[in-house]
């Protein structure tokens, strides 16, 4: 019983910090066209951006969040760097933007090899969070139980964004007619550049808070990528609620596949896969592929 | 037995219904024209008779044959072909390998991954015939890249002849052609044998009464007015939603 | 027909007769094992090519099938097969497995098939990964020996170059022949014209569905020579970069071409010798030249470079090699 109830915990909290990841992959593809192929790199420098502002830089060592915030910032910096020098050069031609993506992250990864080494680095949960709550018999990790809450937060704050501010409104323009939009006068090349600093933020931070449970390691912007892809597959590109619902499920599924058949956890994440490319092609809550 | 039949059709994006309740009947041989102002609904009615749309009702016959259930694709080796309002060519291709590829589509030929598409004599040869019923024999071996607007469009109709077709349908065969132009796929359209049921869309009316026996107006996706020629022209329902105000 | 004598056909000729007698001029085994490396990465980038370049659909996924019948024949292996039943084993688990890969990724053209086939590569590369009972992990699988059919010994280094040396020409002559038949014309056209290739009376999604089965029968050979080779396959074999290291082999030669992923493969492997003899980050220079490519030379490597060599920046951009498959349907 206690196993399966932490395994749950573990699920939706792994579900979270995938919805932070994927929500700005999904919503770049949405509306840009870009496939990102970055979004893993992304998380990676997150992670180790607050990682070594943990640590101490020039002897200052910093408050957890404020180095999330920090680590968030730097690579919002990085995304929109990218959008404005490369993928701006390259509008509407698919191909391009995942070549130079795709190159990007192999740069990403060697650089971070560089300057990091190959050692996982693991980052230390916030003291005030290092404790347990407990629930009768089970004891849940304080530190879990926050990740859900800022996702959850999170989560909310995005629909709000895109629900009932005047940028949101933009966005989901943007989304549902990119040509429109243009025509009707929205600066789609700004916005632009700030859905993909928002996304490139968002996988960050994702990064940064998923340290203390996943350790940051070289190649874990390989491990993270194909899982943003599959959620973006289960819920469809462009939507909030298919990154939150794929989310879970890929969380959910991949903690258990780990937990019950660990040699096959990435086998059983091909099973929901299979399933909606059959029977939805769009996603849970897409519109048509491209 | 009519050539084509379309019976309730209907079709909606959205809240949009772009067909609404569509029936037609041509004739083996028949030449109709279906005109409307732009956003009629006409090449939806020819995406859903060919199949490319699938219609939310009604029921498209081919001489008595039901297709509804027929993917677009079969509907060709029935005996459809179409053109493209929007030229739709393969343009890295020489003119007689784009009219090739549209006689291989109906040739079983056309999943041989091991013969040579240029030994096939037989279906070239076929091709040329096709180019030469469109005036284009001579410049047959010609890179697309390199032909004109007008001649583009003839290729359209010559792989659409090439499949020999039973019912040919024309998406706005003059669209955007000069005058000169204009003349010489008249000519040609007028050439194409009898036992070709032809359905020509078109939105300018002036330019293709002439082909017409009988014309079908659609506006907002519905049936107008349909009768001959003459009575079309005279309906006063033609000259308030076509002819001007 | 008889053959013409003009300057392609006798440089065509010139470079058999050099890869023949390459055990003989080239010195020292280094050399001739480089050069075994060359033709079977021509033969994944020959497979590759009939996907990207003839049908139009771009797959980040392949080192993942190419993994896969290297790591079937070092399991059959393993398990007591001998060679001849294990490599055919191996192509039956390949060819399967590209049936599955493909039916799932031609659900989508365009964009969608790129990711779908590159989550389904990661997919494969976890599984190498994790499923250590199957794959040894990050371990791998080490192989004993080589085949000797017909009493003929491959453990030698130009036994084995002759022997890669046959299978390369047969896949040439079979790409030559593919691109120039009637379903070679077909693939081409579902690349360029889904919509009307339906409306002619073609299959587009089975055209689409047979060119990614023929890609994978070449892959999957590639990677029995791979394994075979090496003697040894691990994770990194199926890992994204390999898959990006052979659509660089692709796009640098030029696409849709033959000649073009073979001269793309040697590029790639000779530098990719080069570079690990002086450094380590062969990564960032893979990475380095993608960015650089679709920045500079949007149009390939060779010709690229060509056209920056006579000094020529104008009309720099436009012209990509690839087009990118989309679907059949028409956009409502």
């Amino acid at each position: 019983m206690n196993f399966w109830l932490v395994l749950t915990v573990n699920s939706v909290t792994f579900g979270g910090l995938l919805f932070l990841l994927s929500a700005g992959f999904s919503l770049i593809f949405g509306l840009m066209r870009i496939p990102n192929l970055t979004h893993g790199s992304l998380f990676m420098l997150g992670a180790y951006f607050g990682a070594t502002l943990l640590t101490g830089v020039f002897g200052v060592k910093l408050n957890f969040w404020v180095a999330a915030i920090l680590a968030a910032l730097g690579v919002a910096m990085i995304g929109a760097l990218i959008e404005r020098l490369l993928l701006r050069r390259l509008p509407g031609d698919a191909l391009a933007q995942v070549l130079v993506t795709l190159g990007l992250s192999f740069i990403a990864a060697d650089l971070c090899l560089m300057v990091w080494g190959g050692d996982p680095i693991n980052v230390e949960t916030p003291p005030w969070l290092g404790g347990f709550m407990r629930l009768g018999s089970v004891a849940f990790p304080n530190y879990r139980l926050a990740i859900i809450v800022i996702a959850v937060v999170f989560a909310i704050g995005l629909w709000m964004l895109l629900e009932r501010t005047r940028l949101g409104a933009m966005i989901r323009a943007g989304v549902d007619d990119p040509d429109m939009a243009r025509v009707v006068g929205i600066r789609v090349s700004q916005l632009f550049t700030i859905v993909f600093a928002l996304g490139a933020a968002l996988a960050a931070f994702a990064g940064i808070i998923g340290g203390p449970i996943l350790s940051v390691y070289p190649g874990i912007d390989q491990d993270m990528l194909p899982l943003a892809l599959v959620v973006v597959i289960l819920g469809g590109t462009g939507s909030l609620l298919g990154s939150f619902v794929g989310s879970i499920i890929v969380g959910f599924i991949y903690n258990f596949g780990q937990a019950l058949l660990p040699e096959l956890a990435y086998f059983v994440l091909f099973l929901p896969m299979l399933l909606v490319l059959i029977f939805r092609p769009q996603g849970l809550f897409g519109r048509q592929l491209p | 037995m009519s050539a084509l039949t379309v019976t309730g059709l209907c079709k909606a994006f959205g809240g949009l219904h772009v067909t609404t309740d569509v029936n037609l009947n041509v004739e083996p041989g028949e030449r109709r024209l279906i005109i409307g102002p732009n956003g009629a609904g006409k090449t939806t009615l020819f995406n859903l008779i060919t199949g490319e749309l699938t219609p939310d009702s009604g029921s498209v016959q081919l001489f008595g044959r039901e297709l509804t259930t027929v993917p677009s694709r079969r509907r060709a080796h029935l005996g459809m072909a179409r053109t493209y309002q929007i030229i739709t060519l393969f343009a890295r291709d020489t003119i007689v390998r784009n009219v090739t590829l549209a006689l291989l589509g109906l040739s079983k030929v056309r999943w041989n991954p091991l013969i040579v598409i240029d030994r096939q004599t037989e279906l070239i040869d076929r091709a040329h015939a096709a180019l030469k019923l469109v005036g284009l024999a001579q410049i047959a071996e010609r890179p697309l890249s390199q032909t004109s607007y007008g001649e583009r469009r003839r290729v359209e109709i010559a792989m659409a002849l090439a499949q020999q077709p039973k019912v040919l349908l024309l998406d706005e065969p003059y669209a955007g052609l000069s005058i000169d132009e204009r003349r010489d796929v008249q000519e040609t359209i007028r050439a194409i044998p009898r036992d070709v049921t032809i359905v020509m869309i078109e939105h300018n009316m002036d330019v293709a009464l002439d082909f017409a026996e009988r014309i079908t107006l659609l506006h907002f996706g519905k049936i107008i007015v349909e009768g001959t020629r003459a009575e079309v022209v005279a309906d006063p329902r033609t000259r308030e939603v076509y002819l001007g105000h | 027909m008889k053959p013409e004598l003009n300057g392609r056909n006798v440089a065509l000729a010139m470079a058999f007769a050099a890869l023949v007698s390459l055990p003989f001029w080239v010195s020292g085994t280094y050399y001739i094992n480089v050069s075994s490396q060359i033709l079977f990465y021509a033969i994944f980038a020959l497979g590759l090519n009939v996907l990207v370049g003839y049908g139009g659909l771009v797959s980040l996924g392949h080192a993942g099938l190419f993994g896969i019948a290297a790591y079937a024949t070092g399991y059959f292996l393993q398990a007591g097969f001998p060679h001849s039943a294990a490599i055919l084993l191996a192509l039956v688990v390949g060819i399967a497995s590209t049936a599955v890969f493909a039916f799932l990724a031609l659900r989508a053209t365009g964009i969608g098939f790129i990711m779908i086939t590159l989550a389904l590569g990661q997919i494969i590369w976890g599984l190498a990964y994790r499923w250590i009972s199957l794959t040894g992990g990050d371990n791998g699988i080490t192989l004993h020996g080589r085949p000797a059919p017909f009493g003929l010994d491959l453990g030698s280094a130009s036994a084995f170059y002759y022997t890669t040396f046959i299978i390369f020409l047969i896949a040439v002559v079979a790409c030559a022949i593919l691109a120039g038949s009637p379903f070679g014309a077909a693939i081409k056209g579902t690349r360029d014209q889904p919509r009307r290739m339906n409306a002619l009376g073609y299959h587009v999604w089975a055209i689409r569905f047979w060119a990614c089965l023929l890609s994978g029968l070449l892959t999957c050979v590639a990677g029995i020579l791979f394994v075979y080779y090496n003697q040894f396959i691990s994770p990194q074999t199926a890992a994204l970069t390999a898959s990006a290291e052979v659509l660089l082999m692709v796009i640098a030669g030029g696409p849709a071409t033959l000649l073009g992923p073979i001269v793309g493969a040697a590029l790639v492997v000779i530098v990719k010798n080069v570079v690990s003899g002086y450094i380590e980050r062969w990564n960032f220079l893979l990475g380095a030249i993608f960015v650089a490519i679709v920045i500079l030379m949007p149009e390939g490597l060779v010709p690229g470079t060509v056209r920056l060599w006579r000094g020529g920046l104008r009309a720099f951009r436009r012209r990509r090699g690839i087009v990118l498959a989309q679907s059949a349907e028409p956009k409502p």
